[in-house]
């Protein structure tokens, strides 16, 4: 075990993998020379050298295409966005082409890819680089979407992306990848894609926070703490397969649900997840499941308009306090 | 180029006489090109089952057998034909949704080529692509792709893959004339000279994009596009087979030899309308009839026998053999069965039915 930061966490991954299997390799903007945009590859090109460390130019839409058609060729490619804002530019290579290419050919094509880099806003830079993906990948059969929201989650589970044979969304983020924590440093150490984690246990409230969210509903929980409320965090982990029984285990001791997503509220990851527990948890629930989102508008720039539009821990206090009428 | 009349506004619209001006074919005869007896009879017998199996899947579809879009190769099966002719058989083809000539010249029989059509699961796809989709991944032959330009990435992809394993493959990328207009066109130039990759870009140029004629749609002339990317390029007649077999010859080894991309634009002609739903009003019956003149399948037959290379009969019985396999085709695609309801789920992820779907 080591304290590692998020970075150095994914970076681990990355070269662990790299070391153990020859058709893995990094392309991106900035990923080798630079050290990458966020120094999540530093060092990478050094190691590995220039065919397997790729500089992109800003291209999307090329490259997202060649690592594609480099994974129906038998390699293992990982594709760095600097930041999935950039990646709608080339989201038809994702949407129309990793995800439904195996379908179209009657199961001829495998495709082993993994799609990262950082995901949803980063303070003030305003609507167009503040996007959370999770919700829009998620709708799309075929593909795999993975947001973690600490360091040892994302090395193990960017470690089984890597070895998956689907193509996968590993989703990051700018303000977490400073983030330490103690992470596992064998070669096998593997988190399952689709399991979440009960990261706090408590008996009063479930709240379920993944990504930058988890961070969020762990500062809602110690406030409560204060004031006797319990709370049980389920960190998804992986967005698509969800795991619905973990939540529903909890909601089944706890009686009551909050969930916490950075997508707008419309179509978003707490909309499918609520009909999930209404349908699978009916009977469980002695209240009404709440959600605190994203309002359903782009993110402002000014710094007022920015802290009122993220998420607060204060907006999911005041969730946990109606799902347990405590207003 | 050719002149068109105009009428003012941003697109040059109006009567288009002519869309695309064929280079001249070559003078070689086969014993130039070293190409034996066995291998014209063979290429006139992948000729003339791509054009007798889209002939009668039209018939089929007409006939409601089967639904979708169908877009008809048609007077484009030299460019295929040359294209298996020459590159060998583990370097790496992928085309667009006109798909249907390299699926057949790339190991798909025409039972499961006419299965994939009427959906059956028997289909080279198991019917989940249909006639966009033909793959037959085991003989390279990547797909049917159908999003105009999406595949040229991964083309692109697959020269990168082969590079990188040093493999002496070479990955050629076919498209048509439309797709030259999109972005993942440029991009994939850009990276693919960036990066020396060992690809082909074969523009088969067969005059519209769709309806809209050639002259109409690009501002220059598409070979000269590679310029910008400071890459090789030429055109070519793809209306006649020793030519494309010549061209291809001397494109794939530079390819293969140098590990650098290449664009090659094939002026052809498709005789069909777009889709089965294209009446192709846009252009004059003298320019179908033009091109009907000059058919490549007619070409080699009149070849092969005023050159005493073939007679009659020995082709006349290829040509019935085609019919009667194709009239196979048509008989296993029609008693073949549907996918299971199940197989709704099969082939999603790697998993395939193990997958944790939403049901």
């Amino acid at each position: 075990m080591a304290e590692l930061q998020f970075r150095e966490a994914i970076r681990a991954a990355i070269r662990e993998e790299m070391s153990r299997d020859d058709r893995v390799f990094i392309m991106g903007e900035e990923v080798a020379e630079y050290n990458g945009a966020y120094k999540v590859t530093q060092g990478l090109l050094d190691e590995f050298g220039g065919q397997r460390t790729i500089d992109t130019p800003i291209s999307e839409l090329g490259f997202a295409g060649i690592g594609v058609g480099a994974a129906m060729n038998g390699l293992r490619p990982i594709v760095e966005f600097m930041t999935f804002n950039f990646a709608v530019v080339g989201m038809d290579q994702i949407i129309n082409n990793a995800a439904k290419i195996r379908y179209m050919s009657g199961g001829q094509v495998t495709l082993p890819i993994v799609f990262r880099g950082p995901n949803a806003s980063a303070g003030q830079l305003a609507a167009t680089h503040s996007v959370a993906y999770e919700s829009l990948y998620s709708q799309y059969p075929g593909l795999k979407v993975i947001y973690a929201s600490q360091p040892a989650d994302a090395k193990g589970l960017l470690k089984s992306a890597i070895r998956d044979d689907n193509p996968i969304i590993f989703l990051e983020s700018e303000q977490m990848y400073g983030m330490k924590q103690e992470v596992p440093d064998e070669d096998e150490y593997l988190i399952p894609i689709g399991k979440a984690a009960v990261k706090r246990e408590g008996s009063d409230v479930t709240i379920v926070a993944h990504g930058k969210m988890y961070h969020v509903a762990t500062q809602a929980a110690q406030q409560l703490a204060k004031d006797g409320v319990e709370v049980e965090i389920i960190d998804p982990r992986t967005i698509k397969p969800f795991d619905i029984e973990t939540v529903v285990k909890s909601i089944q001791k706890t009686n009551r649900c909050v969930i916490v997503d950075e997508s707008h509220p419309f179509c978003g990851v707490a909309a499918e997840v609520g009909f999930q527990i209404q349908r699978e948890a009916f009977d469980y629930l002695d209240a009404p499941v709440q959600r605190v989102t994203l309002p359903d508008a782009p993110a402002p720039y000014a710094k007022n308009l920015f802290d009122a539009w993220f998420p607060s821990p204060k907006q999911v206090i005041e969730a946990v306090n109606t799902v347990t009428y405590r207003n | 180029m050719a002149e068109v009349k105009q009428i003012g506004g941003f697109t040059p619209s109006g009567v288009v006489y002519k869309a695309t001006e064929l280079p001249e074919a070559t003078d070689k005869t086969h014993k130039d090109l070293g190409l034996s007896k066995q291998q014209l009879l063979e290429m006139y017998n992948q000729m003339f089952l791509q054009r007798r199996f889209e002939e009668r899947s039209a018939q089929m579809y007409q006939k409601g057998k089967f639904g979708g879009f169908l877009h008809l190769y048609m007077g484009q099966e030299a460019i295929s034909t040359a294209a298996v002719q020459v590159l060998n058989d583990d370097d790496d083809i992928i085309t667009a949704y006109r798909d249907h000539g390299f699926g057949l010249v790339r190991g798909i029989s025409a039972k499961a080529g006419m299965a994939e059509l009427f959906g059956k699961a028997t289909g080279c796809s198991n019917g989940k692509g249909g006639s966009m989709h033909f793959f037959n991944t085991k003989e390279h032959f990547w797909g049917g792709h159908a999003i105009v330009g999406a595949h040229i990435p991964l083309g692109t992809g697959i020269a990168f893959a082969n590079k990188y394993q040093n493999n002496n493959r070479i990955a050629v990328t076919f498209f048509g004339d439309g797709a030259v207009d999109q972005g993942s066109f440029h991009e994939s130039l850009n990276l693919a000279n960036l990066w020396k990759l060992p690809v082909i870009y074969v523009v088969e140029n067969n005059g519209y994009s769709m309806g809209t004629a050639v002259n109409r749609h690009t501002a220059t002339e598409i070979y000269k596009r590679a310029r910008a990317y400071d890459m090789k390029s030429d055109k070519v007649n793809g209306m006649d087979l020793f030519t494309m077999i010549e061209k291809f010859r001397e494109v794939v080894d530079y390819v293969r030899e140098n590990s650098e991309p290449y664009l090659l634009e094939v002026r052809t002609y498709r005789y069909r309308g777009h889709s089965m739903s294209d009446p192709a009003t846009y252009r004059t019956k003298e320019e179908l009839e033009e091109f009907h003149n000059i058919d490549p399948i007619e070409r080699l037959k009149d070849y092969m026998t005023s050159h005493h290379v073939a007679s009659k009969k020995e082709i006349q019985e290829i040509t019935d053999k085609v019919e009667q396999e194709v009239l196979e085709a048509i008989d296993f695609a029609d008693e073949s069965d549907f996918p299971e309801l199940e197989d709704i789920y099969n082939h999603v992820y790697a998993e395939d039915l193990d997958y944790n779907f939403i049901r």
